[in-house]
């Protein structure tokens, strides 16, 4: 069925399809949409779902652990600051290898106070142990949610699938809903091995585990997020396969004859498309990278694709307030470290607070990769576009 | 009421050989809650002695399903596994009647947790928790918690040479979770075991949310010889300084009232935590002390005599 549908109301639908078990929740603008119209779906018995509407994010988090860790499919939502409320049990429930998934819109973290798109929050839980994917659109975000649920599940991984705050959150567009019967059809039950309900077989989950134990529960937690790539790829083919719409992990567009390519994540790459399509008009060869599936990072796919091109702009929504620039730059230029073909790459920080960023001006950015592709040399590293007194 | 008996030749819920300190208030008082329990039960604990005490990997004390979460959750966890059971008891995946009981200390409930609390009473989760209330942070090493008395040297509320221990009265948290409306609320402690067992099993059959306040000395932190742990539980309920109550259907009733009320130095002075007041230039603290707990013990008598 095609319909339009904004951001939040297409993850809403994604979870009114998926009829989790356990909605814990807190509302925060730009995704209290997404808590009220899932409330709307309980109220009006479209769901099975037990809603929590909890008292604080923190509340949301601990609450979708208790759950998850009873056998239960689980999902929550939030942005910002209260994913950062969250930060805590974050790490607690990816190291008690809870499935949890989180429909998040990005918004920028406090201070100063702001309610519009950047990727501070989301970046700074990037080392939390959640698989992190970044969508473009309100199509992939649906398609996402659903595929984010089976992922976790089977990884033994919790997840976060993100859309820019407003932008996507809440811009209307078309999209290709599933019918309600395939979706849990797709999902099937949830397999768990270990449950706190099952009172015959007791279990003691998150004991005390100190030097002698803690770095070999660590590492396993870490093998699995070094194990995960080749699940998520199952899935999305699995999704692919039966529903129409295949995602790939790191999306290239027209990027096998470029000469330079603009990396970015989130619905940049979408306008940033438009940009590719306007310079090819004009002869010149560039190329997108976008980064779809962020954590794990998947070194490999994106070596192979950076190193198509002579010259990468890395456009981040984010800043690692270190000197270094931003995120996805500091993982791409450590990917290429051993890398016999490095291109040239330059950091552009840019629309941070929800500050817009046009076609026009990802078109500039390309100019400059093209000229920096002439001089052989980049000037500077890291630069903040679109800022004043830069 | 429970017979002694009955609850010795049950299978033990919570076995020894953990790592309590000899003497300790909360191990006697989880062991006395699940033996309480006639249902199958779920277990969560917030961060604190008796996680720590109880679950160093790779062993458990504990026979029933247990989670430990962090330090102020434990309250959001388990109203997480209490929606759980109920969408997959709906969806007939789970056939057995469960009951499911919070574990925290005072800091993890009166401090760090009370807002996770409130928010599992108001949204009526059907989870007993109980405060095993050790009046202070023993598990880091005896700071001062909002449960701590006027008077009491902690860590951080030390016995000084300007100021004698803690200068705030505690927090009546039992009132607070009252002012919710549980199903069921009510102080206890472990030298009146059956009082407690009874408490125990009223607030698990009770139809929503229950809270029990469990006074829980602590040989370490309150500084007393490890085998006077009940004497100075008995203590505490005869002086009315821990009243053992419960509130139910808007009604409060006291469960033990002490034949005689003893004056609180003949509790303070059993501990190391009040010594010092007893060489303070002068009798305010004490008194003080004294104050506030006739002002609370004199309220709830007119309040059950209304009941």
């Amino acid at each position: 069925m095609i319909v339009a549908r904004t951001g939040n109301e297409a993850m809403a639908e994604a979870m009114r399809q998926i009829n989790p078990d356990v909605v814990a929740a807190y509302p925060i603008t730009p995704a209290t949409e997404i808590v009220q119209l899932f409330s709307k779906f309980v109220h009006d018995g479209l769901v099975d779902t037990e809603f929590v509407p909890v008292e604080s994010e923190h509340s949301a988090c601990s609450a979708c652990c208790g759950a998850s860790a009873s056998g239960a499919r689980v999902m929550t939502s939030t942005a910002s600051q209260g994913l950062a409320l969250m930060h805590e049990i974050l790490f607690i429930a990816a190291g008690l290898r809870l499935p949890i998934t989180i429909c998040l819109v990005n918004r920028s973290l406090s201070s100063p106070i702001n309610i519009h798109c950047d990727h501070s929050d989301t970046m700074a839980s990037r080392d939390a142990g959640w698989l992190q994917i970044y969508t473009e659109n309100a199509q992939e975000a649906y398609d996402t949610t659903i595929q984010l649920v089976k992922m976790a599940e089977q990884a033994l991984l919790p997840g976060i699938v993100s859309t820019d705050a407003f932008i996507i959150s809440h811009g209307l567009e078309r999209v290709e809903l599933i019918d309600d019967k395939e979706v849990p059809k797709f999902l099937g039950e949830r397999k768990v091995n270990y449950s706190l309900l099952d009172v015959d077989n007791p279990i003691t989950l998150g004991p005390l585990d100190l030097q002698d134990y803690f770095f070999e529960h660590k590492r396993s937690e870490i093998d699995a997020m070094n194990n995960v790539l080749p699940i998520i790829e199952k899935v999305q083919k699995e999704f692919g396969d039966k529903f129409g719409r295949y995602y790939p992990i790191v999306d290239e567009y027209k990027l096998d004859d470029a000469e330079v390519a603009i990396l970015v994540m989130g619905s940049t790459g979408g306008t940033a498309k438009v940009a590719v399509e306007r310079m090819r008009e004009k002869g010149k060869k560039v190329g997108l990278i976008r980064a779809r599936v962020y954590r794990p990072f998947p070194k490999d796919a994106m070596t192979k694709a950076l190193s198509k091109v002579k010259v990468v702009g890395v456009m981040d929504r984010s800043d690692t307030m270190s000197t270094l620039g931003g995120h996805l730059y500091n993982d791409a230029r450590s990917i290429l470290y051993k890398s016999d073909n490095q291109p040239l790459m330059k950091n552009f920080i840019y629309g941070l607070g929800g500050r817009d960023i046009s076609i026009e001006e990802i078109e500039a950015i390309y100019e400059q990769l093209f000229d920096i592709q002439k001089s052989g040399e980049v000037d500077k590293d890291v630069v903040y576009f679109g800022v004043r007194g830069e | 009421m429970a017979k002694l008996k009955e609850l010795a030749a049950q299978k033990e819920r919570f076995v020894g050989g953990h790592r309590a300190c000899a003497g300790c208030g909360a191990s006697i008082i989880a062991r006395q809650v699940l033996m309480a329990a006639e249902n199958p039960v779920v277990v969560g604990a917030s961060t604190g002695c008796l996680e720590v005490f109880s679950t160093i990997y790779p062993y458990s004390a504990w026979n029933v399903p247990y989670i430990h979460n962090a330090f102020e959750n434990v309250a959001a966890t388990m109203a997480g596994v209490e929606a759980a059971y109920r969408a997959l008891k709906k969806k007939g995946k789970i056939k057995k009647d469960l009951r499911f009981i919070a574990f925290g200390g005072d800091g993890g409930t009166y401090d760090i947790g009370i807002q996770a609390l409130s928010g599992m009473i108001e949204r009526r989760h059907r989870v007993l928790y109980v405060c095993y209330n050790n009046e202070a942070y023993m598990n880091t090493g005896i700071q001062r918690s909002s449960a701590t008395p006027r008077g009491a040297h902690t860590t951080t509320s030390p016995a000084g040479k300007v100021i004698p221990g803690k200068l705030q009265f505690r927090k009546n948290l039992t009132e607070i979770v009252i002012a919710h409306e549980p199903a069921y609320a009510a102080q206890a402690t472990l030298g009146y075991w059956n009082d407690l067992v009874t408490k125990v099993r009223k607030a698990l059959d009770a139809e929503g949310p229950s809270f029990l306040n469990i006074s829980a000395p602590c040989r370490l932190g309150w500084a007393y010889a490890p085998e006077k742990t009940v004497k100075v539980s008995k203590m505490a309920v005869e002086s009315c300084i821990w009243p053992l109550y419960e509130y139910q259907d808007g009604k409060y009733r006291i469960t033990i009232k002490p034949k005689e009320k003893k004056p609180i130095t003949e509790f303070l002075k059993m501990q190391g935590r009040f010594a010092h007041l007893f060489k303070w230039k002068d009798d305010v603290p004490i008194k003080e002390f004294q104050e506030e707990v006739d002002f609370i013990w004199n309220r709830l008598l007119k309040r059950s005599e209304v009941s």
